[in-house]
């Protein structure tokens, strides 16, 4: 906080071994940064901190009770061993395809990101605009697009099949493959557009200066262009996995019953059947999962140390 | 006949994105489970919403609401996506509603906002709870929901002098339901009957639950519905049991056989509305379906029928309710009460396609439309009302284990 404070100002020349009272501008002045950071400190409080402490709080109600006739709070932590009983199976498929999902995502994305920002010359706003665009429609409606894509009688299929790398009944709908599918396609912008933000910020003659220092191609994306871009490629895969892995449209409408999500038990959990506990439990874990396995990530990915 | 114009496939694809009328995508539309439960708990904190423990009939909060319907000639009608007759050219305009206000100077304000009993109840229970307005006259929910929006006591009872055409003319067969034993809370708007779709373009006829979940040429092309008291209610008409009057042992044995379709492959997927979409393009061959929906489908392809399962169908309502904090209570029950005039019934059945709950209707259905006023899925004949089952009302209790047991069975 203190780096925060104006260590400056007009009258900031002040020595030290005088320990006079500041002038009256800049002690009016130092409320500044704290009235600048109070209304979002203040959103956080109310929107992002309540509502947890509260998940938190549901999570422990006792499962006996009900909307109707009221929780009581008592501790049950046996919510979340009774959580992880009926749904592991979701948890760790979600966690699994949101894995997946990222790589494709980072594979998919790389080379993408690269092309726009160092041989994008003046197409490049119009390539960013064409990775962005399809953000100008919603969600749902893209995904829904995809049922028509990959649809039992639509080309993928048909393709498929007369390569014979689908059997006659066989299908993409409700498979692991369209839930993958859709989450890639509806997270690759996540990915691409903080690639694009360092791979742009790249220094072009360093590459040339590795050339010159007989480097190859390969050994130069390793040294120079892949560690400069480390701070893109760790922000686009927290961005693609965090959502991808709480995510549960895909599953919902591209899925079938054995390729469901957490986030899809969740929802059902909290709106169809009303057992808040369970659901909290399982909200909470997904949470707690997620922070654990960035932290781990961001630590050991640590963009400093890697080069 | 008012029917709507059909659409080029890719206003289809974007229009299905959109919530219909029974759209299972609860969450989705609904902010995200975060976002709802969040105001739930926030606001729910460990105190019931019901005064009365024990969970039975309760008195409910004593709201007092004046009645401003004389000074106010207005009613807010809150009910689902395209369940309403619309004009072919202009979708705002409805030909009853401006006959309503025709006839008695009352102002209809109508709001298609209901895309999910859970969801919009979760809405509104707490305003209710609290005696606060929700500025809504009528609210249009589903048989079970209605039945626990009734016991928590958010239903105004009808006068019995303001709804005299609607207790003459309600279809006997929707008299004295459970969860309203004396028809003063519930009326139907719509009922529908739950059934077997099937495209007879990609496979022969299904006579039976069983072929659903066995046919080896069906296999991965059959969907259920999400909705668990219609895929129950067939799954306990399987096995034998009356989806009327069942036990926890007849749920768990129907349930097992569900889990056997699950796990073999043979269901691909559990949908709400959006298998309309699937069984038009034959992507499925068959589903449970409602039928409104595939009287619609069959319009354009007259290869998709709705067959009445040997084992029988089940048959629900949606009913309009007059929630205790409701301003405009008569004026309320004067639009309830038009609804059952049956020549009004009628122009609405022919528009929307489902099941008719005004006796009468029928005949003021011959001058619109002598086809649907044959058509046993609008206006069912003895035969096929002896086919049909309502699912019993369950206690909170019994709701939330079986929807618990039943979204795991279904992978949520």
């Amino acid at each position: 906080m203190a780096a925060l404070l104006p260590t400056a100002s007009a009258g900031g020349a002040v020595s030290a071994e005088v320990p006079v009272e500041p002038p009256a501008g800049m002690r009016r002045r130092r409320w500044i940064p704290y009235a600048l950071l109070a209304p979002g400190m203040l959103w956080l409080a109310v929107f992002f901190v309540y509502p947890v402490v509260q998940l938190f709080m549901a999570s422990l109600w006792n499962p006996a009770g009900s909307i109707e006739t009221g929780y009581v709070f008592d501790w049950s932590w046996s919510n979340y061993a009774d959580a992880w009983e009926m749904f592991h199976v979701q948890f760790l498929r979600s966690l699994w395809y949101a894995l997946i999902t990222t790589v494709i995502c980072l594979a998919l994305g790389y080379p993408l990101a690269y092309a726009i920002a160092i041989k994008g010359g003046r197409w490049k706003n119009l390539m960013l605009v064409g990775v962005i665009a399809p953000f100008f429609t919603s969600y749902l409606v893209r995904t829904y697009s995809w049922k028509a894509i990959l649809s039992d009688s639509g080309p993928v299929v048909d393709f498929l099949k007369w390569a014979h790398l689908l059997g006659p009944d066989g299908r993409l709908l409700a498979t692991e493959f369209a839930v993958i599918a859709g989450l890639v396609y509806n997270f690759l912008p996540f990915m691409v557009l903080p690639l694009y933000a360092s791979l742009d910020k790249l220094d072009v003659r360093l590459l040339e200066a590795a050339r010159d220092l007989y480097h190859g191609p390969v050994r130069s994306f390793l040294r120079v262009t892949l560690p400069l871009s480390l701070p893109g490629v760790v922000a686009g895969t927290l961005l693609t996995f965090i959502p991808s892995a709480g995510d549960y449209v895909n599953a919902n409408l591209l899925g079938g019953p054995n390729t469901q999500m957490i986030g899809s038990v969740i929802q059902s959990r909290f709106l169809v059947v009303n057992d808040y506990p369970i659901a909290s439990a399982l909200s909470v874990m997904l949470m707690v999962t997620i922070l654990v396995l960035v932290t781990v990530y961001v630590s050991t990915a640590g963009t400093d140390e890697v080069v | 006949m008012p029917r709507r114009i059909p659409l080029s496939p890719q206003a289809q694809a974007v229009l299905s994105a959109m919530p219909s009328r029974r759209n299972v995508l609860r969450g989705s539309l609904a902010a995200g489970a975060f976002a709802v439960a969040g105001g739930a708990l926030a606001a729910c904190g460990t105190k019931g919403t019901n005064g009365n423990a024990t969970g039975a009939q309760s008195e409910g909060p004593r709201c007092t609401t004046q009645d401003l319907s004389a000074t106010e000639r207005k009613v807010l009608f809150s009910n689902w996506p395209e369940y309403i007759d619309e004009d072919e050219k202009n979708a705002e305009i409805r030909p009853t509603l401006v006959a309503f206000k025709a006839k008695t100077g009352i102002d209809v304000e109508y709001t298609a906002d209901i895309n999910d009993n859970n969801d919009f109840y979760g809405k509104i229970r707490q305003q209710l709870a609290a005696c606060q307005t929700i500025n809504r006259d009528i609210v249009v929910f589903t048989d079970w929901m209605a039945a626990t929006f009734i016991r928590n006591g958010f239903a105004q009872k009808f006068s019995p002098d303001k709804v005299a055409t609607f207790a003459k003319n309600l279809a006997p067969s929707l008299r004295g339901r459970q969860f309203d034993p004396n028809t003063e809370y519930a009326a139907p708007w719509q009922s529908g009957l739950t059934g077997i779709g099937v495209n007879t373009g990609v496979t022969k006829e299904v006579r039976t639950v069983d072929e659903l979940l066995t046919r080896p040429d069906l296999k991965g092309k059959v969907t259920f519905l999400t909705e668990m008291h219609d895929t129950m209610g067939f799954m306990l008409l399987s096995i034998g049991k009356d989806p009327g009057n069942f036990t926890a042992a007849d749920f768990d044995a129907a349930l097992e056989k569900l889990k056997g379709g699950v796990s073999s492959g043979q269901i691909r997927r559990f949908t709400g509305n959006d298998y309309v979409q699937d069984l038009a393009k034959g992507d499925i061959a068959a589903c449970i379906a409602w039928s409104g929906d595939v009287i619609q489908l069959g319009f354009d392809n007259p290869k998709i029928k709705l067959i009445t399962p040997d084992e029988g169908m089940m048959l629900w309502s949606d009913n309009m309710l007059i929630p205790v904090t409701a301003t405009h209570a008569s004026n309320a029950q004067a639009l309830i009460d038009y609804y059952y005039d049956p020549k009004v019934a009628a122009e609405l059945a022919a528009y929307v396609n489902y099941v008719c709950p005004v006796a009468g209707a029928q005949e003021a259905m011959k001058d619109i439309d002598p086809e649907l006023a044959e058509n046993p899925l609008i206006f069912p004949d003895a035969a096929m009302q002896a086919k049909t089952k309502i699912f019993m009302p369950l206690t909170e209790a019994q709701e939330k284990e079986y929807q618990g047991k039943f979204q795991a069975a279904i992978g949520a």
